[in-house]
């Protein structure tokens, strides 16, 4: 069996979400270096706040400031912080009731180490040097003995422009492995060959291989070296230039169906006017030095096939 | 929703159930790969065609391959041709059965064929698993699932419930019992080893890995001739409570309590739970809300401690609830599913043999 690949796979994006009125305003108090509550209608307030009441489902938007400084309700010490978490070094994880709020918030503790914590401890907010309107504005919490603190202002909302909006970012770090079929299959094309998979049961040829005959919904394992040639079954012409793709439109992509390829694959035709591609067209794959898969197909010359041999293949 | 409530309507019960070994990792074969000998299984123990199922609906999490649709791919081990009556959930197999539970109340279709897979190797489980939790809020700070699982652990020590002796022997129980269990991850002795995120040692963790389940329906009589002693579902229901930590309880779970009221479960005592917990701690908090007696045999197959593969774990539940009333050791069993951080969302099904 040949070895089955293996390659990184990163997955990463800004997540940009607008916010509604409540987290907006609770949002941009943290910038303000403010806390808002929200009150639900039978009077307790949410902190961090939510437009719709959890037992009622009720639209609630009364804000209310509550202090920056509370008690923890439940805790959890991390010896070993991972990427992206509130602080580098051990820390605790916290639920913290602030005073004035009747929920608890979830965020780090820094502490000293877990003898410092303890269920019902008091601590305060410590804020974020630079703040944005998110809830690493809130750089942590840490331990605090004095009074309850009192909320930075007495009423009324934060001022400075409203956040609208947040960009979290996200990244997330994969292996990828195609599993024993499709690595098969990149091996073969190393060597500039096509290899398929034909299935035991209805003798089709996949190309690519998955492993799996769709139709039968069985193994496949037997390998079958198609094409290199093949035939145009149906195409379309392109008209909009791909970011970062170095080619000229409009352009043609085709689907291809190999000799001996019960399946169609997908690939560009070049070498040819795009408006002189036609189903029946017979190509062959073009490599570019250096390349694990053909560049794009071109015509081979031939004479085009009988629409009666491909037409299964549509 | 109970059969009593429903009257008048069919007897669904559970026929087959299938199971791949659970590994930490799988990279030589793709999901698909995966997925098709469990399919095979559970089709041969009926005699069952892919063509002759009515139905079929999967659970999986494009999350933990890192890539969009990822299940379609695994449906070329169904045979999708001629096409096939699909759906799919972004979620454990255990919800995908009960849409295809349903659908078959409707009558629409005599047989389903559920599966769900999860291969977790590809990525880091305790990053992937952030990205379900509230993108404003949580997400941003990045607190992992055995973070979560702690703050609940800790919780539930403080109110008196428990405490980290008796945590470990809910973890060394369950790896006790998965000696019989061959398709388990993790069997017989653990070291209880170091806090992971304390309270919670190594032994109090599920281990991760990658596995595919599957198990078929099927109505009234068909399910007769399919099977010599049906699991017929009783009742299933499933229950969802704030998504914010911090307005939940979390030394309870009402969304378990009322999913088994709501599915029957009180109505008569329960001989077998197959629940999934996986973390000790919440073992302690399903088995109150539950109301499981000291008589309940809980988690006969080792349970999430053992084997805890993402989005089979809870279908396996089912599977296992349902494998023990087909080999006559159990007359009435409960299966539980869990999704999200702290017991968040909870599925609950009845399942019943007839007396023998
Ligand atoms: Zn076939």
């Amino acid at each position: 069996m040949p070895e089955v690949l293996k390659a990184p796979l990163v997955v990463e994006f800004p997540f940009t979400r607008s916010l509604g009125p409540v987290q907006g305003a609770f949002l941009t108090g943290l910038r303000e270096q403010v806390v808002l509550g929200v009150k639900t209608s039978d009077g307790r307030t949410l902190v961090p706040p939510v437009e719709y009441d959890p037992v009622t489902a009720d639209e609630i938007h009364d804000m209310v400031e509550v202090a920056p400084t509370g008690t923890v309700t439940t805790w959890a010490w991390n010896p070993a912080p991972r990427r992206g978490q509130p602080l580098a070094t051990p820390f605790a994880w916290a639920l913290v009731r602030l005073d004035g709020a009747d929920t608890a918030l979830l965020h780090a503790l820094d502490a000293p180490g877990p003898d410092a914590v303890r269920t019902g401890m008091r601590v305060r907010i410590r804020w974020a040097a630079e703040r944005a309107g998110a809830i690493t504005d809130i750089a942590c919490f840490e331990p605090y003995d004095g009074d309850p603190g009192r909320p930075a202002r007495t009423s009324g909302q934060p001022g400075g422009e409203r956040v609208t909006g947040i960009v979290a970012p996200a990244r997330l770090d994969y292996t990828y492995s195609p599993g024993r079929a499709q690595s098969a299959y990149i091996a073969a094309l190393s060597t500039r060959r096509t290899v398929g998979e034909r299935c035991p049961s209805c003798r089709k040829v996949y190309v690519p291989p998955r492993g799996a005959c769709p139709t039968c919904g069985v193994p496949t394992a037997e390998q079958v070296e198609v094409g290199p040639r093949g035939t145009v079954t149906t195409f379309c012409i392109v008209n909009i230039k791909a970011k970062n793709l170095d080619i000229e439109v409009p352009y043609v992509y085709a689907h291809i169906a190999l000799d001996g390829a019960d399946l169609a694959l997908h690939g560009r035709i070049g070498g040819i006017p795009y408006d002189q591609v036609r189903m029946g067209l017979r190509v062959e794959p073009v490599w570019t030095q250096g390349a694990r898969y053909p560049d794009h197909y071109r015509p081979t010359g031939e004479p085009d096939a009988d629409y009666d041999v491909y037409k299964e293949l549509l | 929703m109970t059969r009593e409530e429903s009257s008048g309507v069919r007897d669904i019960a559970v026929v087959a159930f299938a199971q791949t070994d659970v590994l930490r990792t799988t990279d030589d074969v793709s999901e698909v790969e995966m997925l098709m000998p469990v399919l095979h299984s559970v089709l041969d123990r009926t005699g069952l065609k892919t063509a002759d199922i009515g139905f079929t609906c999967s659970g999986s999490s494009d999350y933990l391959a890192g890539r969009a649709f990822s299940f379609t791919l695994a449906l070329d081990g169904v045979g999708a041709w001629p096409p096939v009556s699909e759906s799919h959930v972004e979620m454990d197999g255990a919800w995908a059965l009960y849409e295809a539970w349903t659908k078959l109340l409707t009558g629409d279709a005599d047989t389903a064929l559920v599966y769900s897979y999860g291969k977790s190797s590809p990525g880091s489980l305790r990053d992937v698993l952030t990205r379900q939790l509230d993108p404003y809020y949580v997400a941003p700070l990045w607190p992992d699932s055995v973070a979560l699982a702690a703050l609940q652990a800790q919780a539930l020590i403080d109110a008196g419930a428990t405490d980290e002796n008796a945590l470990a022997a809910i973890g060394a129980r369950s790896r006790q019992d998965a000696t019989a269990n061959s398709h388990a991850q993790s069997r017989g002795p653990v070291p209880q080893g170091d806090y992971v995120v304390r309270p919670l040692r190594t032994g109090d963790c599920p281990p991760i890995g990658d596995a595919a389940a599957a198990v078929i329906l099927a109505a009234g009589e068909r399910a007769r001739q399919l099977c010599e002693r049906p699991a017929w579902i009783r009742g299933i229901d499933h229950r969802i409570e704030a998504h914010a930590l911090g307005v939940r309880d979390l030394t309870d779970s009402p969304s378990a309590r009322l999913a088994a009221e709501k599915a029957g479960a009180f109505e008569r005592p329960v001989d077998t739970a197959e629940l999934h917990a996986p973390f000790s701690a919440q073992e302690v908090v399903l088995r109150t809300a539950l109301k499981l007696g000291d008589d309940v045999r809980v988690n006969p197959s080792g349970g999430a401690l053992a084997a805890n593969p993402m989005m089979a774990a809870g279908l396996i539940r089912i599977g296992e609830a349902a494998a023990r009333i087909h080999r006559g050791e159990s007359d009435r069993a409960l299966a539980h599913a869990t999704s999200g951080p702290c017991l968040q969302q909870n599925l609950v099904a009845v399942l019943e043999g007839e007396p023998r």
